[in-house]
């Protein structure tokens, strides 16, 4: 019998092995936090709206991804996204494992059912998680058609993205 | 009896709007960004440019909008909703659901071509009070709050000329829609009037040595075990210390979902199914939309032999609040 409707291709569930956790502890933070706040800095303004953000203005940040022994700590202020290098508290910490942060950026799960069933924590400031949250799925990204993915497509919207990129972030 | 019924999905956002579109919604239901509905969530609902697309998407492929405005507006902050009445029949929605009367008696007036829904906040439950809204505001629908047996909906559809939609899956409300006061007193703020439950400013999840705490304004909510399913904070599901002993004094965090009751909604002439829960992402409604389109499908296809496939049941219950699904109300076979 077939089913009634096919079931979405889903990430499968992983934990990455548990040497790495205590592996990435050790390891320099900064090159992924790095990366984390560049990608976020490039999405501002245009995928990402910068007016719902401005409570997050002065904010720390603190994500913690779980099974890679990661800790990213960054700040949001007027100019963007930033690396932060003391430990004073952050106003709201979110965790969980590498496979559901991917799962939530490419929207195959809900928050809050990663919270029911313990795979999401959000400590600190909840409204600050809310605004993030929502905000986020606020954002209507551009539909992903797989057809469309040629080679001349690809380079047709790098060069489009190129000529409107910002000179600086 | 109705030969047909609509599918109602939640929508917090655009990309969650056209996910329901998509996926199979008959109705999407939305709300402004602020109290005049009741899910005021930091970041949630649409601005204008947003309402205007959704729309739009919506009604290109057929699929209709509406409106939640269903707090209650109070003497000195009337305007704000009376406005928001004017602008949501600017847009064009297909229908506003509504709770207050005046607000009512208001859009009735002043819009008298645009539908109106009473919404579950409304606590309408007897068919006598649903003609009056009729009567009165010339109501179109009316939403039951989740409180009556199969029975008692059955007998309300019976005696009423308006068009009766029931919720069919989602978080459960205590059961008093419209007249909880439970998070007001412990936050200040009433779900009612301002609009939102347990709102995040208040809410504090930490992690401890005996397990994750959530806490209401500083009150003690739950406290949930290594590895224990959680729930939203909300007092109404809080464990209690009762007479030395701790558990769930008020309600036990469980899910509705009425798949199963599906032929007799449909039976008893039931109009459209409402899905909660246009405080989740759009993976939630994708996923919820998917299944209740199939089923819904399948039923009116053919009522006397609808069976519930398992992977409906696997899909709902993972992204399910609590331990449990339950019937609610609706199972009272005494009734
Ligand atoms: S406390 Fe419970 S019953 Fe009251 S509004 Fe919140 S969810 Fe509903």
């Amino acid at each position: 019998m077939s089913l009634p409707f096919k079931l979405p291709q889903q990430l499968p569930d992983f934990t990455l092995p548990a040497p790495l956790a205590k592996l990435g502890d050790r390891l320099p933070q900064l090159p992924p936090t790095l990366a984390l706040v560049t990608g976020l800095n490039l999405g501002l303004g245009r995928l990402i709206p910068r007016e719902p953000l401005e409570p997050l203005i002065g904010k720390r940040f603190l994500i913690r991804v779980t099974d890679a022994g990661m800790s990213m700590r960054f700040a949001y202020g007027a100019r963007g996204f930033r690396p932060v290098f003391d430990s004073a508290p952050p106003d709201l910490t979110i965790s969980a494992r590498a496979r559901d942060f991917i799962a939530l950026l490419a929207r195959e799960e809900d928050p809050d059912t990663l919270f029911f069933n313990r795979r999401l924590l959000m400590q600190g400031d909840t409204d600050l998680g809310l605004l993030v949250k929502n905000t986020l799925d606020g954002v209507d990204l551009p539909r992903f058609d797989p057809s469309r993915l040629t080679l001349s497509e690809l380079l047709h919207r790098l060069r489009a993205r190129l000529a409107t990129s910002p000179g600086a972030v | 009896m109705a030969s047909s019924f609509e599918l109602v999905c939640p929508a917090g956002g655009l990309p969650a709007l056209k996910t329901a579109v998509d996926h199979g919604a008959d109705c999407v239901y939305t709300g402004f960004r602020d109290e005049t509905n009741a899910r005021n969530f930091t970041g949630l609902n649409f601005d204008d440019k947003s309402l205007k697309e959704g729309i739009a998407y919506a009604h290109q492929r057929g699929v209709k909008v509406l409106i939640a405005l269903n707090t209650f507006p109070q003497s000195g902050n009337w305007p704000q909703w009376t406005a928001a009445v004017d602008k949501a029949a600017a847009f064009g929605v297909d229908a506003i659901i509504l709770a207050d009367a005046g607000l009512m008696e208001y859009a009735h007036r002043t819009h008298p071509q645009l539908r109106l829904h009473l919404s579950v906040q409304g606590s309408a439950t007897n068919y006598e009070a649903i003609n009056f809204y009729r009567e009165r505001f010339n109501i179109q629908r009316a939403v039951l709050p989740r409180v009556l047996s199969m029975a008692q909906v059955e007998h309300v559809v019976k005696n009423t000329p308006v068009e009766i939609e029931v919720f069919g899956f989602g978080g459960l409300c205590v059961m008093v829609e419209g007249r909880c006061a439970l998070s007001g007193y412990a936050t200040g703020m009433s779900p009612n009037s301002y609009g939102a439950c347990s709102p995040g400013k208040v809410v504090r999840y930490e992690e401890t040595p005996t397990g994750m705490e959530t806490r209401l304004n500083g009150i003690l909510v739950d406290r949930f075990a290594k590895d224990e399913r959680a729930g939203y904070p909300t007092l109404c599901k809080g464990r209690f210390e009762v007479d030395d002993a701790t558990y769930y004094a008020i309600e036990e965090p469980a899910s509705l979902n009425t798949l199963e009751l599906l032929p007799d909604l449909l039976r008893i002439g039931i109009r459209a199914i409402k899905i909660e829960g246009r405080q989740r992402s759009p993976a939630y409604v994708g996923q919820v939309t998917k299944v209740w389109r199939a089923a819904m499908d399948a039923v009116k296809r053919d009522p006397d032999h609808f069976t519930i496939h398992p992977v409906w049941m696997t899909e709902l219950n993972k992204i399910s609040e609590g331990q449990s699904a339950t019937l609610g109300a609706y199972n009272r076979p005494w009734k």
